[in-house]
C-alpha cells in the first residue's frame, strides 16, 4: 500500500498563524482557571455598563428630586420602584450614579495604569540598559518613593497640585510606578547579556531600539501581571482619595465620593453605604481575578494551583 | 553580620537624605508664598513679612535653608505646627503610641489568623477549604477597607451594639497617661471597667486595619508552604515515619516562614498607609488622623515634618525586618 502520508515540506509559519496559536495556548491555561474566566466576564460586563451608562441608566446622575431624599431601595418599606436602589441625601438615584461611576472607575484604572506602565517602562529600561551612575540614582529615587505609604504620598501630592481628578490619578501614578521600574531593570539586565542581544548589536543595532524592539518584548509577562495589580490599585486607592475628599469632587459620581458624602448617614441610611462600596468590591475583585488567571497562564512556572 | 547591617545602613543614609530634601522642598513647591503659608497669616505688611521672613530663614540661600531644616532634624527639631503652635516632634510623640496600639493589634490579628490559614489552605489543597479561605483571602484585599469599616459600625455599632463607634476610651473613665498605651494605661489605673472599655474599642479597628494584612499572608502562607511540602527533605521525614504533625509543624512551617516574615515585615509598613483610612472611620487619634486633619487645615509645616517622621519609622521598621530576615536566613547575608 503507497504510503499515503506524506510529509510535506516545513512551510515558514506566518506570524499572523504563530499569534493565534500563541493566543490559544494563552486562553487554554487562563480558561483552567475558572475564577478567572468570571473576573472576564464580570470585567466585560463593566465595561458594557460604563461605555453604555447614558443608554442603561434610569436618570441623570446629578438630578436631585428633592421630593425624594433618602429614600430606601426599592424592596424595602418605603421604596419607589423608579429608584431602584435608593436615593442619596440630595434625592439623586443611586443606581444611576452607580452606573456613570463605573466609567469613572474603569477611565481612572486605565488612565492611571498607562501612566505608570509607559513612565515605569522607560525608566526602567535606561536603568537597565545604561546601569551605572544612571542606575544608581534612578534606584535610589525609587526607593525613596517606596519609603513613604502610598497613600500619604499621594495625599500630600494632591494638597500640592489641588484637589481634583486628575491630581489624583497622577499622585496614584507616580506612586505605582517604582513597581514597573524595578521590574523592568530586572528583566532588562536579564535579557541584556542573553546571545539574540548581542548579535542583534553585533549587527548594528542602535541603544534604542535594542531597548525597544529587542528586550521589551521579552519582558511582558510580568509586566502584564503587575499592570493588572495596579489596575485594581489604582481603583482603590482613587476611591480613597475620593473618600478623603481630595480625588475626584462632589457632585462627581465616583464611588469613592459617593461613600464620602454618605458617611454621616451610615446609621440612618444603610444603603447610601453599601452599594457604592459594593460596586467598588466587585470591581477589583473581578481584576484581581483576571491577574491570577493571568499570572498562572502567562507564567506557567509560577502555576502555583 | 555587622558587615550586614553595614551595608544595609550604607543604602538607608542617602535615602533618607532623598526624604528629606523632598519634604523640604514640599513647602516651596505649594502654590503661594511660602512664608504667608508657613506662618498662617495671609495678609502682612512689608515689614512684617520680612520679620517672619527673616525668622524662618527665608532670606539665606537656599542651600543654607536646606542644610539648617537637616540640622534642625537631627536635633529633634522638625518645625512648629501652624495650627496648634506647638513643636511637631511633641505632637508626633503624644499621638504615635495610638497608631502603633492599634497596628500592632492589627497585625497580631492578621498573623494569629493568616498563618493557620495559610497552613491549612495548603495542606489540604484543591479541597473546600482551600478555595474557600483563598477565596474569602481574595475579598479581602479587593476591598475598599474604608468601606468595610463603614459596614461594620453600621452592623456592630449601629444594629447590634456590641462595639462603640470612635474613641480609644469611653469619655467616663480619665487617667492620666503613662506610656500612651490605652490597654497598659487602663490596667494601670484600676479603675473598673477600664480595660473592657479600651479592648472594645480596639475591636473593630483592629479587625479592618487587619484585614488586606490577613488576606496577604494567608495567601503568602500557603503558596510557601506548597512549595515547601514538594520538597524532597519533607518527602524524607515522611519516609522515615515521622507524625505529619512534626513534619508539618516544625520541619515544614519553619522553612515556609521565610518568605512569609518578609511579606509581615512588608505589610508592617502597609498598615501605615491603611491607618490613615482606619484613623479618619473610627477617629482613632493617631498619626494618620492627624496627617489627614492637617492635609485639610493646610497645616503645612505638619505636613511636612510629619511626612519625614512616617517615612522614617518606615525604614527603620523595614531595617529592623531587613535585619531579623539576615538572621533567619543566614544565605542572604552575604
Amino acid at each position: 500500500m503507497a504510503d499515503t502520508t506524506v510529509t510535506k515540506t516545513a512551510e515558514p509559519v506566518s506570524s499572523a498563524a504563530m499569534r493565534r496559536q500563541m493566543l490559544r495556548e494563552f486562553w487554554f491555561y487562563f480558561s483552567e482557571n475558572r475564577g478567572a474566566v468570571l473576573g472576564l466576564i464580570i470585567f466585560v460586563l463593566l465595561v458594557i455598563v460604563a461605555v453604555f451608562a447614558s443608554l442603561i441608566a434610569p436618570h441623570s446622575p446629578f438630578q436631585q428630586y428633592r421630593d425624594f431624599v433618602l429614600l430606601p431601595p426599592a424592596w424595602q418599606e418605603g421604596g419607589n420602584p423608579s429608584y431602584l436602589l435608593g436615593t442619596d441625601p440630595v434625592g439623586r438615584d443611586i443606581l444611576s450614579r452607580l452606573i456613570y461611576g463605573a466609567q469613572y472607575s474603569l477611565f481612572i484604572g486605565v488612565f492611571v495604569t498607562t501612566l505608570s506602565l509607559v513612565g515605569g517602562i522607560v525608566v526602567g529600561l535606561i536603568a537597565g540598559y545604561y546601569r551605572g551612575w544612571v542606575d544608581t540614582v534612578i534606584m535610589r529615587l525609587m526607593d525613596i518613593i517606596l519609603a513613604f505609604p502610598s497613600l500619604l504620598l499621594a495625599l500630600v501630592l494632591v494638597a500640592i497640585l489641588g484637589p481634583s481628578l486628575t491630581n489624583g490619578m497622577i499622585a496614584i501614578a507616580l506612586t505605582l510606578q517604582p513597581h514597573f521600574v524595578r521590574l523592568t531593570r530586572a528583566a532588562v539586565m536579564a535579557e541584556k547579556t542573553r546571545d539574540y542581544v548581542t548579535a542583534s548589536r553585533l549587527a548594528g543595532a542602535g541603544p534604542l531600539r535594542l531597548m525597544f524592539k529587542t528586550i521589551l518584548p521579552n519582558c511582558t509577562a510580568p509586566l502584564i501581571v503587575q499592570a493588572t495589580l495596579s489596575f485594581s490599585n489604582a481603583i482603590l486607592d482613587a476611591a480613597a482619595l475620593g473618600f478623603l475628599g481630595m480625588g475626584a469632587q462632589p457632585p462627581a459620581p465616583e464611588w469613592g465620593t459617593m461613600l464620602a458624602e454618605a458617611r454621616e448617614f451610615i446609621l440612618r441610611a444603610w444603603w447610601v453605604v453599601t452599594f457604592p462600596g459594593l460596586a467598588i468590591l466587585i470591581t477589583v475583585l473581578a481584576i484581581n481575578l483576571m491577574g491570577d488567571g493571568l499570572r498562572d497562564a502567562l507564567d506557567p512556572k509560577l502555576k502555583r494551583s | 553580620m555587622f558587615g550586614f547591617l553595614l551595608r544595609r545602613l550604607a543604602v538607608l543614609i542617602p535615602t533618607f537624605i532623598g526624604v528629606s530634601i523632598i519634604a523640604f522642598s514640599f513647602i516651596r513647591l505649594l502654590p503661594g508664598d511660602p512664608v504667608e503659608l508657613l506662618s498662617g497669616e495671609r495678609v502682612m505688611s512689608p515689614e512684617r513679612h520680612a520679620i517672619i521672613s527673616h525668622d524662618l530663614g527665608f532670606d539665606r540661600p537656599i542651600v543654607v535653608q536646606y542644610f539648617d531644616y537637616l540640622g534642625g532634624v537631627m536635633t529633634g527639631d522638625f518645625g512648629t505646627s501652624i495650627v496648634s503652635k506647638k513643636p511637631i516632634l511633641d505632637q508626633f510623640w503624644s499621638l504615635f503610641p495610638a497608631t502603633v496600639e492599634l497596628s500592632f493589634c492589627a497585625i497580631i490579628l492578621a498573623i494569629a489568623l493568616g498563618i493557620p490559614a495559610g497552613m491549612i489552605a495548603a495542606i489540604k489543597r484543591g479541597s473546600i477549604f482551600d478555595q474557600g479561605l483563598m477565596g474569602i483571602a481574595l475579598v479581602g484585599y479587593s476591598m475598599p477597607i474604608f468601606w468595610w469599616g463603614l459596614l461594620l459600625i453600621i452592623l456592630f455599632s449601629g444594629t447590634l451594639q456590641w462595639f462603640p463607634v470612635s474613641g480609644r476610651i469611653s469619655l467616663m473613665f480619665f487617667f492620666k497617661p503613662v506610656t500612651g498605651f490605652m490597654l497598659i494605661d487602663s490596667l494601670m489605673s484600676g479603675q473598673k471597667g477600664a480595660f473592657a472599655s479600651a479592648l472594645s474599642h480596639l475591636a473593630l479597628p483592629s479587625i479592618v486595619l487587619a484585614t488586606i494584612p490577613l488576606a496577604v499572608i494567608a495567601r503568602q502562607t500557603r503558596s510557601a508552604m506548597l512549595e515547601v511540602l514538594s520538597e524532597d527533605y519533607v518527602r524524607t521525614a515522611r519516609a522515615k515515619g515521622l507524625s505529619p504533625f512534626r513534619v508539618v509543624g516544625i520541619h515544614a512551617l519553619r522553612n515556609a516562614m521565610i518568605p512569609v516574615i518578609t511579606t509581615i515585615g512588608l505589610q508592617i509598613g502597609v498598615m501605615l498607609a491603611g491607618a490613615i483610612l482606619t484613623e479618619t472611620i473610627f477617629s482613632w487619634p493617631g498619626i494618620g488622623k492627624w496627617m489627614v486633619d492637617s492635609v485639610f487645615r493646610r497645616d503645612y509645616a505638619v505636613i511636612q515634618g510629619g511626612l519625614l517622621l512616617i517615612a522614617a519609622i518606615i525604614m527603620i521598621v523595614n531595617l529592623i525586618v531587613d535585619l531579623l530576615y539576615g538572621l533567619i536566613n543566614p544565605r542572604i547575608r552575604h
